[in-house]
């Protein structure tokens, strides 16, 4: 039976035809909230411009044969000798902030998104072996866990960068190795609870082998709190990657990610010259608080006990 | 008591152990110290004479066992660029470091318990709805990025404070205080606030909860009906209540505010052990980053046995079940 031939009086029938799947009330739920809604599509534009920077950006930042020098250090909304305008102003290379910025994005989301998806694969397999082996192996993985997670990232990737030294992958080690703890602490806490039900028993008595129980039937129940852990450690690890690069430990300058846009501007800063640290900053702060309040939207559509 | 004081020190010098591991593994086979030692055009000759004084030719379990030796003598090298012994000049930073971390934390006790209680009490209004908003940004707003905006308004747009440095300081049983002179205060008030941002939106949730929760209990009801202020309800019988587990809190994250002082000294040229390292990672001085780790990794296994300890006198239940496992 269609839709349309149902008559309008009675809309009841043409809905009971519809199983309502779970994705469909995630996405219901989720769009209740208008700011959280309104977030995730700022979010969905960033990560766009960051994919297509090269199509979008105004000019190529780091193709010195485009770059003038003539340019630099214009206010927000200056024009260029060729009539470009420069809607946030130019740096101290005479480099357009917004193309800047957009290729900065690319740098930020991508170090920050890898190091999440790292760590997520890392932490998930150790605290699903904690939860689903228990026992010594479990005592010694959490001791562990618990130990480093009474250090704050920032100085356990602080120290490894001191020792790393700079670079793409270095940072990256760095941030991996500050936040698979997050992860598998909050695997293991949601296994421990799925580990003792029924499906789990029943897998166990059909004599399937260990990865199967471990990879098919316990791991996605544990997914709810792990999405949401992983968006809100995905904006820790931007800010993270930000703040070192700032600090002049994190990325070469040869990959100048947001935090050493803002760095470079540091030095123009105390002559007035705002816009170089302000813009690109702004942009970090968006990204941040957009993944972030995607992140508490989903805590709240995921927690089963706020579920009406 | 005892049992559980003795087993969290055992594991308390196991982590120091394994991060002088950590550390000089790192320094010494992910980095080549001869390199930063000898000049380019140094001859063969040259180098191994280095080599050899600084006994690198020896196997690595013995140039680990003199490190330990002479890390436990206090002895961690002399710095490249200071040309004093490592351990002295970080020593020497301290003082500023813990200045800062403690006036964060006053600032964050300050605006951050008034702000929350009141959110709590009044949840529906317009100003808690911004000060809960404003907490969900201080969460999200990176600490550099807003110091420097800091020093823009306040010292470059305003003028009003200073932006780097101390200022004056004057000796306090023989440890020198910036927060005694009227400069000093000046020049510490941007940074503090810039490290507390981030616990004052803690403790402004930690508030707002605990007075949601105490608001309804039996005695702050039984506290009214007896006629009493509400201003002495709030200030006393509330407050109390409210104030443990944001002190429980805020001890924990002392830690934190020591660890993220780097971000904040770096960007307001505080001189304190934070602007030391990163100085230090840049001009590649190894002995001052690795005593600075050491003896950041020591402040820290420190706290956290402080914690630990605090906490079984505190909670029995934190004791007995770390008996049982």
């Amino acid at each position: 039976m269609s839709e349309t031939a149902a008559p309008p009086a009675v809309p009841a029938p043409a809905d009971a035809g519809k199983v309502e799947t779970p994705f469909h009330r995630f996405c219901r739920d989720f769009a209740e909230s208008r700011v959280a809604t309104a977030a995730l599509a700022v979010l969905a534009a960033i990560i766009l411009l960051a994919l297509f920077a090269p199509w979008v950006a105004p000019t190529d930042p780091y193709d010195l044969a485009s770059v003038s020098i003539l340019d630099s250090k214009l206010k927000p909304g200056s024009q260029s000798m060729d009539g470009l305008t420069y809607w946030l102003g130019t740096d101290g290379a005479g480099r357009d902030l917004v193309s800047a910025i957009i290729y900065g994005l690319r740098i930020s989301l991508g170090v920050g998104v890898m190091s999440g998806v790292f760590a997520l694969c890392i932490g998930t397999a150790v605290g699903l072996a904690a939860a689903y082996f228990g026992g010594r192996i479990d005592t010694f993985i959490m001791r562990v866990v618990d130990i480093q997670l009474s250090f704050p990232a920032i100085l356990i990737a602080l120290i490894l960068l001191a020792i790393l030294g700079k670079g793409v992958d270095k940072i990256t080690i760095a941030l991996v190795i500050a936040q698979w703890a997050y992860y598998a602490r909050t695997v293991r806490a949601s296994a421990l609870v799925e580990r003792n039900k029924e499906y789990i028993e029943a897998a166990q008595c059909l004599a399937l082998g260990h990865n199967r129980i471990v990879f098919r039937h316990l791991f996605p129940n544990c997914l709810p709190p792990l999405i949401v852990v992983g968006t809100i450690q995905t904006a820790h690890a931007i800010s993270l990657e930000a703040t070192l690069s700032f600090l002049g430990v994190g990325l070469p300058i040869s990959e100048p990610s947001l935090g050493l846009l803002i760095s470079n501007g540091f030095d123009f800063m105390l002559s007035g010259l705002y816009w170089i640290s302000f813009f690109p900053g702004v942009a970090l702060l968006v990204t941040i608080v957009s993944i972030n309040l995607v992140g508490d939207q989903l805590r709240d559509v995921l927690n089963p006990r706020l579920q009406k | 008591m005892t049992v559980f004081i003795i087993r969290r020190l055992m594991q308390s010098l196991a982590v120091v152990l394994v991060m002088s591991f950590i550390v000089f593994g790192g320094v010494n086979i992910v980095g080549d110290p001869v390199e930063m030692m000898v000049s380019d055009e140094a001859t063969q000759e040259e180098r191994e004479k280095v080599i050899r004084s600084m006994g690198l030719d020896k196997p690595w379990y013995v140039q680990y066992g003199r490190f330990v030796a002479g890390a436990l003598e206090g002895n961690l090298g002399k710095s490249f660029v200071y040309g004093e012994p490592a351990l002295e000049i970080i020593i020497h930073r301290i003082p500023a470091t813990f200045e800062l971390a403690l006036a964060a934390l006053l600032l964050a006790i300050v605006i951050g318990i008034p702000l929350g209680v009141y959110a709590g009490l009044k949840p529906d209004t317009v100003a808690s709805k911004s000060i809960m908003a404003g907490s969900i940004l201080g969460f999200s707003l990176p600490t550099f990025w807003v110091g420097l905006m800091f020093i823009m308004v306040f010292a470059v747009i305003l003028g009003w404070l200073p932006s780097t440095g101390r200022g004056d300081t004057v000796p306090l049983l023989g440890i020198d205080v910036s927060f005694l002179t009227l400069d000093g205060l000046a020049h510490l008030f941007l940074p503090a606030l810039n490290l507390a941002l981030f616990k004052i939106s803690l403790v402004i949730r930690l508030a707002r909860a605990g007075t949601r929760e105490v608001v309804h209990q039996d005695y702050i009801k039984f506290a009214r009906a007896k006629g009493l202020t509400n201003s002495r309800v709030v200030l006393v019988h509330l407050m109390k209540n409210i104030m443990i587990p944001v002190v429980t809190v805020l001890g924990l994250e002392f830690g934190g505010l020591i660890a993220f002082s780097v971000v904040t000294e770096s960007v307001f040229a505080w001189p304190g052990m934070g602007k030391l390292i990163i100085d230090s990672i840049q001009s590649l001085d190894r002995p001052v980053i690795v005593a600075y780790l050491m003896i950041i990794v020591l402040i820290f296994v420190i706290i956290n046995l402080v914690v630990d300890v605090l906490y079984s006198i505190l909670d029995p239940r934190v004791r007995l079940s770390e008996m049982k496992s």
